[in-house]
């Protein structure tokens, strides 16, 4: 494991080298309209998130965390700034940035488990056949392929994420856009999903945008984690997380940013964005 | 002194051995009557069977077969319509222009509301409709229906339309107002065009609402076109089960009138027992977006 976490390590530092931005966010401000004003969600965001990172976006609640994420969904249009995937502008949402939401009920309730995990595969130009197989293959990377027939309503909380995790995966985006996906699971389902994911990730190496407002979330899933200040969001800084890190240098990591958003004593110093 | 009660000293233990239940304790098979009383047609049939037994009492009571005839002389008349073969042409004609009209109204919803939920311009349009038809009784607009459309069956099926199409539109754009955000930005991340995620998300997603809407409506059409019969009669294509409960009105066969009106009960009952039902067991029931009790 470890071995192979300094192969990726270095893989990842490779790719660093190369400036293999694939998501560029740059001075993106967001904001919403309320019946009586104008609500500003972030303030000038700029970040970009590199291929195969475990990208983290942190932050108190009401700092615009999950605005940015629909933001780069294409749900949103930024009033100011640019979104661009692989060098193309964002406009409009679509398959390429598969979005994991926090709620239970993404799954369509008229569809089996396997028939959700093929909605969306019929946007691309595969067959039926070839559908069907890629969704098994991806029910039984979660570990869900007993449930193929089985209906969202029959499944509990953490299978329904499973099977969100799997229809999103098995559409091969380019970005896995993760809006806190286990928020709304038990410490113990939620502890079990974090280590199916980074095995995943293990195996597949895909880009993952990550949202979450839990420190210990972040530095168990994340390599790279930003750290947004709240309302208006702003950039407050940005850290790298390393998975063969020992519990205190996590531990460390964990109350320097903890420090930062409650305390707000120690000043931004790495990596941040002018 | 209290510290001596929170500092009470509890051992440790773990239990090895584990004693399990009994296998029929853990899961029990109902008995029969429990499962028969689970029956939904068990219980309706009971309601059925009630209510039928108090008419009977009571018009054995009333004794006055032109006021209330009893359950068993409308039954009888029934039987005898239907044999001589008048009461089933009549209700095949009534069904025919039902059927007709309500497919056109409910055609006519589905674009409204498509063009309501995917333009805002198509919202207001709706809006607008909605509230100025809904509440305009279909039977006032026959005269004038008569006067565009002649006294031929088009008049009754623009009414019918007109009786379907805004109680049904109603239902379905609330349902679709209702699809929970989720699963809106989960369907609009796939990718697909607006008419696509019309029809393939938000209408199984509303899918209650929409039954609702074809639940009501089908009644509203049912009272609009026995109505229209009764009121301009036998014009279109020879007469429906208005027709006939106007004539033996007219001839006072008070049982004959009780067995039009009971045949047009048991279609509704049936439509809900057996068409609505199937609908709803193997969509939202089978989704478990509805409920039973």
């Amino acid at each position: 494991m470890l071995v192979r976490d300094n192969q990726m390590q270095f893989q990842q530092e490779f790719a660093a080298t190369q400036n293999s931005v694939l998501l560029d966010v740059k001075d993106v401000t967001l904001q919403y309209a309320s019946r009586t004003s104008l609500v500003t969600a972030t303030w000038r965001v700029s970040f970009n998130v590199q291929y195969g990172d475990r990208f983290i976006l942190l932050g108190p609640s009401g700092c615009g965390k999950s605005s940015l994420l629909k933001a780069i969904g294409g749900f949103i249009r930024p009033v100011e700034g640019s979104i661009t995937l692989q060098g193309k502008p964002i406009t409009k949402p679509g398959p390429d940035r598969m979005m994991v939401f926090q709620e239970f009920d993404q799954l369509f309730p008229w569809r089996t488990v396997i028939e959700n995990v093929m909605f969306p595969m019929t946007v691309r130009p595969w067959s039926r056949r070839d559908c069907r197989e890629r969704a098994r293959e991806a029910l039984e990377k979660v570990g869900l392929s007993s449930f193929a027939d089985a209906y969202p309503h029959m499944l509990s909380g953490g299978m329904k994420q499973r099977t969100a995790i799997a229809r999103a995966m098995a559409m091969e985006p380019d970005v896995l856009l993760m809006d806190e996906p286990f928020a709304a699971l038990d410490a113990l389902t939620r502890r079990r999903l974090q280590d199916e994911l980074l095995r995943l990730w293990d195996d597949l190496r895909f880009t993952m945008l990550f949202v979450t407002h839990g420190i210990d979330e972040a530095t168990r899933i994340g390599s790279r984690i930003l750290l947004l200040s709240p309302h208006p969001g702003q950039v407050r800084a940005e850290f790298s997380c390393r998975s063969d890190w020992d519990a205190t240098q996590r531990l460390g990591l964990e109350q320097r940013i903890t420090t930062m958003l409650v305390e707000g004593t120690e000043k931004p110093q790495i990596g941040v964005a002018s | 002194m209290s510290s001596t009660f929170e500092n009470a000293i509890r051992q440790d233990f773990v239990v090895d051995v584990v004693a399990k239940p009994n296998k029929d304790f853990v899961v029990k098979p109902l008995a029969i009557w429990e499962r028969v009383l689970d029956s939904d047609c068990f219980r309706r049939a009971m309601i059925l069977i009630v209510l039928a037994a108090v008419w009977q009492a009571y018009a054995l009571f009333a004794d006055n077969n032109l006021v209330f005839p009893k359950l068993t002389d409308v039954l009888v008349a029934l039987w005898r319509s239907t044999l001589s073969g008048v009461l089933p042409a009549r209700t095949w004609n009534s069904l025919q222009t039902l059927l007709t009209g309500y497919a056109l109204g409910i055609g006519l919803g589905v674009v409204i509301t498509t063009a309501a939920i995917t333009t805002r311009l198509g919202s207001d349009l709706l809006a607008t409709l909605t509230a100025m038809f809904n509440p305009l009784p279909a039977i006032a607009l026959l005269p004038l229906a008569l006067l565009w459309f002649g006294l031929g069956s088009g008049s009754v099926l623009f009414v019918l339309a007109h009786s379907v199409l805004w109680p049904f539109a109603l239902n379905t754009h609330a349902g679709y107002q209702a699809v929970s955000e989720t699963l809106r930005l989960a369907g609009r991340n796939c990718g697909l065009p607006p008419l696509q995620y019309v029809i393939r998300v938000l209408m199984p997603a509303a899918l209650p609402s929409i039954i609702a809407g074809l639940k009501i409506s089908w009644a509203f059409g049912w009272r609009t076109l026995i109505a229209a019969e009764l009121v301009f009669g036998a014009s279109s294509s020879g007469g429906g089960v208005g027709w006939f409960i106007f004539e033996k009105r007219n001839d006072l066969k008070i049982p004959d009138v009780f067995a039009g009106l009971l045949v047009i009960v048991l279609i509704g009952l049936f439509m809900e027992g057996v068409f609505f039902r199937l609908l709803e067991r193997n969509t939202v029931r089978k989704w478990g977006m509805v409920r039973s009790v």
